[in-house]
């Protein structure tokens, strides 16, 4: 996850459900990044994959990632270049698949009700702020006792530390 | 205390509240056909042997039989994997959808704690256990260090009364929840299904509501265990349980009251599950397919109830009714009880045990255009086929009567 960042808005509405986000006919035949990556978002906004840009980060409503507990939804825009998800809400599934991947998952609804598609925006994550123009956002910072996950760069990453450290 | 903060404060060893976050061992840890993803993530984490191969539950059920070489290939996998660690409780596909098998095969126990590589994990509690769905990446963590982090949830009670109407049943009841309160009405919170009337449902209800709780956002729904459940349970259990039960000064986030007996037929129209109106709201929109069956109402008294309908007659002809049994089971009882020969001489297409096109996958995809009656979960644009399908959820007994006029029916004309 990388600290400071510019990007475009894709902005969307409440409930993105995780079949929209990657559909269940790809959940156990494509594997690779790439593959995954050419398929976000694909039932819900078929322009997003084509013309996504790495840094670019997604802002929606409540309840983001809602339905299926595949772990591809989130990945899936982790590999398309999403530095983060700015929503009102998240689906429980969905906030800890994110954050076991690495993928930044921020509640700010104050900022929700003002971005637009295609607005620019920079996210800094360590200081709690979004800034689109002369627009700036705060967040909450995201709970201590995952911060540690998403500092190791992933559930992975931090289990191997911890068996590590323990033996 | 709630049951759930009664559940993870036995696994930590003191009272908790909910609010906190604890690290626990789970009792059980579930997975399918996802698990050749997990085996990817595990061998990442570099350790050797799954930590506690006992705990591992592995059901082959999202594609099964392997519709191609690569659903072939991850089976093959899981398989391997299996042996190589010696995990014992490995179902191959021929046993069905997974929170059916598991529970089942006396697994799902009071006052367990078990996690899911699957969102519908919550349908354990209709046992009086605490399940929740996690990711896969967690579930590999679980297998290499037998722990995961949980919020201890706040709960919200849903208590029932009155008795429910001839031909209105337990999706009904979960899907007029779900359309009153919203998809996230419950999100990160546990349901505690209660009241007069909650022990009046069947063993099978129960585990339709708990399912069906997850699309509130629920992390975990139960029913309280009973003498019902435990019934139901003894010539199954797989090890020592204790039947835990909330304090009666327990604390609520909020109670919300419903009055069975006032309750009609509902159906969740397209595209989100929260989408839902009166059966007769929505009568006569054409439909292409009806699916009757899966985790959700896939259980005998589904069947029964859409075999009742179904008897004698002959489904539309612009119809195709798919029968996909909860498990091998169900299926066997099925046969036995004849309903098999009733749906194959009504005209439907029985599905073998498994997920069959619930996720979108194989065994009857839709069309551009087409619409589908089902009695699974989820109706989300695309999940079973085109993305400009529709899905229409129901019960057994809807879907059924639909099947035969060809369009969204009241099942109550046929009772």
């Amino acid at each position: 996850m990388s600290k400071e960042k510019k990007g475009k808005v894709w902005k969307y509405g409440d409930d993105i459900n995780t079949d929209v986000i990657f559909p269940g006919r790809y959940t156990y035949k494509l594997m690779e990044p790439a593959e995954m990556a050419s398929h976000a978002m694909e039932d819900l906004d078929p322009a997003f994959a084509k013309s996504v840009q790495p840094g670019d980060v997604i802002v929606a409503g409540k309840n983001f990632g809602c339905g299926s507990s595949r772990e591809q939804a989130a990945a899936c825009l982790k590999h398309a270049g999403i530095q983060a998800v700015v929503a009102k809400s998240f689906a429980r599934i969905y906030f800890r698949n994110a954050i076991n991947l690495g993928l930044a998952v921020l509640q700010c609804p104050e900022a929700v009700e003002v971005l637009k598609t295609g607005d620019e925006i920079e996210i800094d994550l360590a200081a709690g702020k979004i800034v689109s123009g002369s627009r700036v956002f705060n967040f909450f910072p995201l709970p201590e006792s995952v911060l540690g996950i998403v500092e190791a760069g992933g559930l992975i990453e931090y289990t191997k530390k911890k068996l590590t450290s323990g033996s | 205390m709630t049951l759930s903060e009664k559940i993870l404060g036995r696994k930590v060893g003191r009272a908790l509240r909910a609010g906190e976050v604890v690290t626990v061992s789970p009792d059980y840890c579930l997975s399918h056909d996802n698990s050749a993803a997990i085996i990817g993530e595990f061998r990442k984490i570099g350790v050797a042997r799954v930590k506690v191969p006992e705990k591992l539950i592995i059901i082959l059920d999202h594609i099964v039989p392997a519709a191609d070489e690569k659903y072939a290939q991850n089976h093959k996998t899981i398989r391997e994997f299996v042996a190589e660690q010696g995990i014992p409780n490995f179902f191959d596909i021929q046993h069905g959808v997974c929170h059916q098998v598991l529970s089942e095969a006396g697994f799902a126990l009071p006052g367990k704690l078990i996690v899911g590589a699957d969102s519908h994990t919550t349908t354990y509690g209709a046992f009086g256990a605490f399940a929740a769905g996690i990711g896969r990446t967690e579930a590999a963590s679980i297998w290499a260090t037998d722990e995961i982090w949980l919020r201890v949830p706040e709960t919200l009670r849903v208590e029932f009364l009155g008795a429910l109407a001839l031909g209105v049943y337990a999706k009904d009841v979960i899907l007029k929840i779900i359309g009153d309160h919203g998809a996230d009405r419950a999100n990160y919170e546990a349901i505690e299904f209660s009241g007069p009337a909650a022990m009046d449902f069947s063993i099978a209800s129960r585990m339709t509501l708990c399912n069906m709780a997850a699309e509130m956002g629920a992390k975990n729904a139960y029913f309280e265990p009973d003498e019902k459940a435990i019934d139901w349970l003894r010539p199954r259990v797989r090890a020592d349980f204790k039947a835990l039960r909330s304090d009666p000064d327990a604390e609520y986030e909020a109670v919300l009251r419903y009055d069975l007996s006032a309750l009609e037929p509902q159906a969740a129209c397209p595209h989100t599950v929260d989408n839902v109106k009166p059966v007769r709201e929505v009568e006569g929109k054409a439909i292409h397919q009806a699916l009757i069956g899966t985790c959700t109402n896939g259980r005998l008294e589904d069947l029964e109830a859409a075999a009742s309908i179904l008897k004698g007659k002959r489904i539309h002809p612009a119809v195709r009714t798919l029968i996909l049994p909860a498990s091998r089971e169900v299926y066997l009882e099925a046969a036995r009880k004849g309903l098999l020969e009733i749906f194959s001489e009504a005209g439907c297409v029985i599905l073998n045990p498994g997920c069959g096109p619930c996720l979108g996958a194989h065994q009857g995809l839709l069309a551009a255009g087409e619409a589908v009656i089902s009695t699974s979960n989820r109706n989300f644009r695309g999940r079973m086929g085109n993305r400009d399908s529709e899905i229409y959820l129901a019960s057994p007994a809807t879907a059924a009567a639909s099947s035969l006029e060809g369009k969204i029916t009241d099942p109550r004309k046929y009772l």
